[in-house]
C-alpha cells in the first residue's frame, strides 16, 4: 500500500504539485488521469525517485520512505517506465536485460538468459534475446523494460503514458501483462491521458489538474465525470479575430513521417490565409512533427506538402523560409536563438545582405524591438542573460514584421497571463494584414481562446479539425482523451 | 569580481614559475641564470631579435587563420598539413620562374599560390567534415601526414638535387628568387608587414563583416544559426579556406624568406605551435602577436641553453605547454563557478 500526503513539487514559482494526497492499494491498477501540465509525470518521477520532492510524505506499507535517487527507489521496489524508454541501444537485448546485475568477474549469461526467456513467455512477450535494442520498436523495448524490473524485484510498476507510439497489437499484449502482474499481486501506476486505455485496465482513477487532485473514482468509470475533473469548466470566450480567411497558404496531403513518439500519420490539412490554427492534443501527439514538416525542418516520408502554390515536399528549411515560413521552435536556447551573441547581433544577423554588418542599424532595430515586445534587456546584453520569458518575447520580436505563416512551438510559454493576451492581440493583428498562425500550446484555453480554428492530434492523427466557434471545451476534451 | 580573476591568472603564472624552476633545479642548473639565458638569448641583440621576428611571422600567420577555424567552432589540427601544402605550391611556382626568369612578378604569384595551396588543403578537411561527416581532428591529422609524405617524395624524387637526393631538401633557389631583407639582419620587411596586414584583417573580419557574425553564430550553436537562415556548411568551408591560406601564407614565406628552398621539415610545427597561441589569446586577435612574441623569445633562447647551462632547449616547450594547461584550467574553474552561481 502507498499513501502519498501532501506531496509538493515547486521548479521556482512553478508548482507542478501543489498538495496532492492519494492511497494506492496493492495488487490494484490505479489510474493517473491529467490533461498537458496536471502534474502527473512530475508526482511519478517524485515517487519514482528521479526528482526530489519540495516537501511531503511517502508511505509505503505505513512507513515513511525517504530515497534519493532511482537506485534506491528499485531497491525499494518502485520501478518507473519512462516515456522514452531509457535503454542501450547498441546492446543486445540480453545485456540490458543483464544491465546492472552482474555481480563478481563473470557475468554468467547462461542464467539470465533463462530468466530472461522465462519471464518473457510468461507475460507473452516475444523478446529475442540477442538483437540489438535499436532494432526493437517501442512496444518492445517496453516490454524488455517491463521484463527487467521485475526480474529486480520492482512490486510497483509506475507507466507514464505507456500506450504512446506502440500498435494496437502491442496494446492489447501490454494490458494483458498489467492484469497478469496485478494477479500477482503487484502493484500498477498507470499514467495517461487516454480515457479508453484508463477505463480497459484500471481499478481506480485519480485525476489531476494544474497540480491538484480534482477528482477520484473506482470503476465502473463515467467518462463525462473524469471529463469534467480533468478539463475544469468552459472558460468565458474571448472575442477573437473574425477574419475572413482567404486562400490556401500551407496544404498538406497524406503527409506522413516519423518523429517524437508518435510521428504524423496520414495528415490532411489546408490552412489559409488569415486563419488562426491551435494544435490541441497531449505534447508529443504529432503536433510538433506537424509544425516541423510545415516548415520543412523535416522531410515527410510520404505525402506532399505545398507552401502558397509551391510545391515544396522534400525541399530544406531554408526554401521554406524563403516562401515565407516563419518556425518559431519551443526551445529557446537549443535552436531560437544563439547563446554568446548579444540582442543587437541577433538583429544583426537579419539584417539585409552585403560585406558589412551594419551595427547602427542593428542597434536601432534591436532596441525597437525591445521596446515593442517589453523586452527586460538592453541591445548589448546577451541573450543567455534573459529570463526565460523575456527570451520568448525576444524570440517574437525577430520576426518579420510581414509573415506570411507562422508556425509557432508554444508562443507563450514562460509568459505571465497578461504578457500572454499582449502578445497574441501583436499576433493576431498580422491576421488582418492576411498572415496565418499556426501553433501549438500545451493550454487548451489558450487554444480556446485565441484561436478560430482548433486540430486535435491523438497518438500522431488528427482526429478533429473544427472551427472554436462550432465546438466547445468538453468536446475538445473528449477529443484530445481518444473519444471522438 | 575581476580582481578575483586578476589573482587567478597571477596565481597561475606563478605555478607555472615554479613547475619551470623545480625542472631546471632537477636538471642541475641554476634557475635564475636559466631564465635570465631564455631571454638574453632572444632579445639581447639586434640580430637575435631579428632572428626572433623571424620566426615571429609564421607563427602570427598561422594564429591570423586560426582564429578564424576555431570562431566557427572547428578544431583545425590539420593547420600543419597546410602550411606545407603552401611550402609546395610556392616551391613548385618557384621552380617555374627560375627557370623562365622574373622575380618581381613570380614572387606576388609566389604568395597567391601559397594561400591557394594552403587554402585548398583545408578545404579538403572541410569537404571531408560537411560532406563526409569525418571530424576535422581526424581528416586534418590524416592530410598532414599525407602532406608530409608528399613533402618527402618531392624532395627525393622529382625535385631532389642533382647527384645526391639529400635530406637537406631540394637545391637552394637562385638569389633572385629570395624574399629581400634587411642586409646584416636577415629579416624580411615584406613578411612583417604581411603579418601586419593578416593581423589587422583578421580583426576586420571577425568583429566588421556578416561573415565574421555567421563564424560566431554558427560556432555558438549550428542548430539556432540554421533556423536563423545561415548554413553551417557552407560557412565551415569558408572558415577552413581562409584558414588554410593564412597557413599557406606561412609557408611560403619559410621557402621564400627563411629556407629558400623546400626542406621535410619545412613547417617546423608552427601549425601546432600556432594552436596554443591561440588558445592562450582565448581567441582574442589583439593578444595573439603578444603571446606569439612571447613564446618565439622562449624558442629563439633555449637555443642558448644548451650551451651555456647545459640544459636542453625544449625548456621552452614545456614552459609554453604547462602555461596553455594552466590558461585552460582557469578558463575551464571560471566557468564552473560562473554556473555554479547562477
Amino acid at each position: 500500500m502507498i499513501t502519498l500526503q501532501d506531496i509538493h513539487k515547486h521548479y521556482g514559482a512553478v508548482r507542478a504539485n501543489d498538495g496532492i494526497s492519494m492511497e494506492i492499494a496493492e495488487g490494484s491498477i490505479h489510474g493517473i488521469l491529467g490533461e498537458n501540465g496536471a502534474g502527473k509525470s512530475t508526482l511519478m518521477k517524485v515517487l519514482a525517485g528521479f526528482v526530489r520532492k519540495t516537501s511531503g510524505t511517502i508511505r509505503l506499507d505505513g512507513r515513511a520512505a525517504d530515497y534519493k535517487g532511482p537506485g534506491k527507489a528499485t531497491q525499494l521496489g518502485i520501478g518507473m517506465l519512462y516515456q522514452d524508454p531509457l535503454d542501450f541501444p547498441s546492446l543486445s537485448v540480453l545485456e540490458n536485460f543483464m544491465m546492472g546485475r552482474s555481480r563478481g568477474v563473470s557475468s554468467n549469461k547462461g542464467s539470465h538468459r533463462h530468466q530472461l526467456e522465462d519471464l518473457a513467455g510468461s507475460f507473452g512477450f516475444r523478446l529475442d534475446p540477442d538483437t540489438p535494442v535499436r532494432k526493437l520498436t517501442v512496444g518492445e523495448r517496453q516490454q524488455l523494460e517491463i521484463v527487467r524490473l521485475m526480474a529486480l524485484g520492482v512490486d510497483v510498476l509506475i507507466l507514464d503514458e505507456p500506450t504512446t507510439g506502440i500498435s494496437s497489437h502491442q496494446r492489447q499484449v501490454l494490458l494483458t501483462a498489467l492484469r497478469k502482474l496485478a494477479s500477482r499481486k503487484k502493484t500498477i501506476l498507470f499514467v495517461s491521458h487516454k480515457l479508453d486505455d484508463v477505463e480497459a485496465v484500471c481499478n481506480r482513477v485519480t485525476v489531476l489538474r494544474q497540480g491538484r487532485v480534482t477528482g477520484e473514482m473506482d470503476k465502473p468509470l463515467e467518462t463525462s465525470r473524469l471529463l469534467g475533473w480533468m478539463f475544469g469548466s468552459t472558460p468565458e470566450s474571448h472575442p477573437r479575430s473574425e477574419v475572413e480567411p482567404g486562400d490556401n497558404i500551407l496544404t498538406m496531403k497524406e503527409v506522413s513521417s516519423p518523429g517524437g513518439r508518435t510521428g504524423l500519420i496520414d495528415c490532411t490539412v489546408t490552412v489559409r490565409q488569415g486563419e488562426v490554427v491551435g494544435l490541441a492534443g497531449l505534447e508529443g501527439s504529432g503536433q510538433d512533427v506537424f509544425l516541423r514538416l510545415a516548415a520543412g525542418l523535416i522531410k515527410p516520408e510520404k505525402g506532399m506538402i505545398r507552401v502558397d502554390k509551391d510545391v515544396m515536399t522534400g525541399r530544406d528549411h531554408h526554401a521554406f523560409r524563403e516562401c515565407g515560413a516563419t518556425f518559431l521552435p519551443a526551445a529557446r536556447l537549443e535552436e531560437g536563438l544563439i547563446p554568446g551573441l548579444t540582442i543587437t547581433e541577433h538583429f544583426a544577423l537579419q539584417a539585409g545582405r552585403g560585406v558589412l554588418v551594419p551595427w547602427e542599424q542593428s542597434r536601432e532595430s534591436a532596441a525597437e524591438g525591445i521596446d515593442r515586445f517589453r523586452v527586460v534587456g538592453t541591445p548589448p546584453s546577451p541573450v543567455e542573460s534573459l529570463s526565460g520569458g523575456n527570451q520568448q518575447r525576444l524570440l517574437l520580436a525577430l520576426m518579420p514584421r510581414d509573415p506570411i505563416l507562422l508556425l509557432l512551438e508554444h508562443p507563450t510559454r514562460g509568459l505571465d497571463v497578461e504578457s500572454a493576451q499582449w502578445v497574441w492581440q501583436q499576433l493576431i493583428g498580422y491576421t488582418a494584414t492576411g498572415s496565418s498562425i499556426v501553433f501549438s500550446s500545451a493550454e487548451l484555453e489558450e487554444i480556446l481562446q485565441v484561436a478560430s480554428r482548433i486540430l486535435v492530434f491523438y497518438n500522431g492523427v488528427v482526429v478533429k479539425d473544427t472551427q472554436t466557434r462550432d465546438t466547445n471545451l468538453a468536446e475538445i476534451g473528449k477529443a484530445i482523451a481518444g473519444k471522438v | 569580481m575581476v580582481r578575483r580573476t586578476v589573482g587567478a591568472y597571477v596565481l597561475m603564472l606563478l605555478g607555472v614559475l615554479c613547475l619551470t624552476t623545480l625542472i631546471v633545479l632537477a636538471a642541475g642548473a641554476p634557475p635564475f641564470a636559466a631564465f635570465y639565458h631564455l631571454f638574453e638569448g632572444s632579445l639581447g641583440s639586434w640580430t637575435k631579435f631579428a632572428q626572433v621576428l623571424t620566426r615571429w611571422i609564421p607563427l602570427t600567420l598561422c594564429s591570423c587563420g586560426l582564429v578564424l577555424s576555431f570562431r566557427i567552432g572547428l578544431w583545425n589540427i590539420g593547420v600543419e598539413g597546410q602550411v606545407v601544402a603552401g611550402a609546395i605550391s610556392a616551391t613548385a611556382i618557384l621552380r617555374m620562374s627560375a627557370e623562365a626568369g622574373f622575380p618581381g612578378i613570380s614572387l606576388v604569384l609566389v604568395f597567391l599560390g601559397g594561400m591557394l595551396g594552403g587554402g585548398v588543403w583545408a578545404i579538403i578537411a572541410g569537404l571531408l567534415k560537411t560532406k563526409g561527416g569525418v571530424n576535422e581532428i581526424f581528416g586534418g591529422l590524416g592530410l598532414n601526414f599525407v602532406a608530409q609524405g608528399i613533402t618527402l617524395w618531392l624532395i627525393f624524387g622529382p625535385w631532389r638535387r642533382p647527384g645526391v637526393a639529400s635530406m637537406s631538401g631540394t637545391e637552394i633557389f637562385p638569389s633572385s628568387l629570395w624574399l629581400p631583407t634587411i642586409a646584416s639582419l636577415r629579416l624580411s620587411p615584406i613578411g612583417l608587414v604581411l603579418t601586419v596586414v593578416a593581423l589587422i584583417a583578421v580583426a576586420w573580419i571577425l568583429t566588421r563583416t556578416r561573415l565574421g557574425l555567421a563564424f560566431k553564430g554558427i560556432g555558438n550553436s549550428p542548430k539556432a544559426a540554421y533556423i536563423h537562415g545561415l548554413k553551417p556548411g557552407r560557412y565551415m568551408l569558408y572558415a577552413m579556406g581562409m584558414a588554410g591560406a593564412c597557413a599557406g601564407l606561412a609557408g611560403t614565406f619559410q621557402v621564400t624568406g627563411v629556407y629558400h628552398r623546400l626542406i621535410p621539415s619545412i613547417s617546423s610545427n608552427y601549425g601546432y605551435l600556432a594552436l596554443l597561441v591561440v588558445m592562450l589569446a582565448n581567441y582574442n586577435v589583439s593578444w595573439i602577436p603578444v603571446i606569439a612574441l612571447f613564446f618565439v623569445c622562449l624558442s629563439v633562447g633555449s637555443i642558448q641553453l644548451p650551451m651555456m647551462l647545459q640544459l636542453d632547449s625544449s625548456l621552452s616547450g614545456i614552459v609554453q605547454g604547462a602555461l596553455v594547461l594552466g590558461i585552460l584550467f582557469l578558463h575551464a574553474w571560471r566557468k564552473r563557478t560562473q554556473e555554479r552561481n547562477s
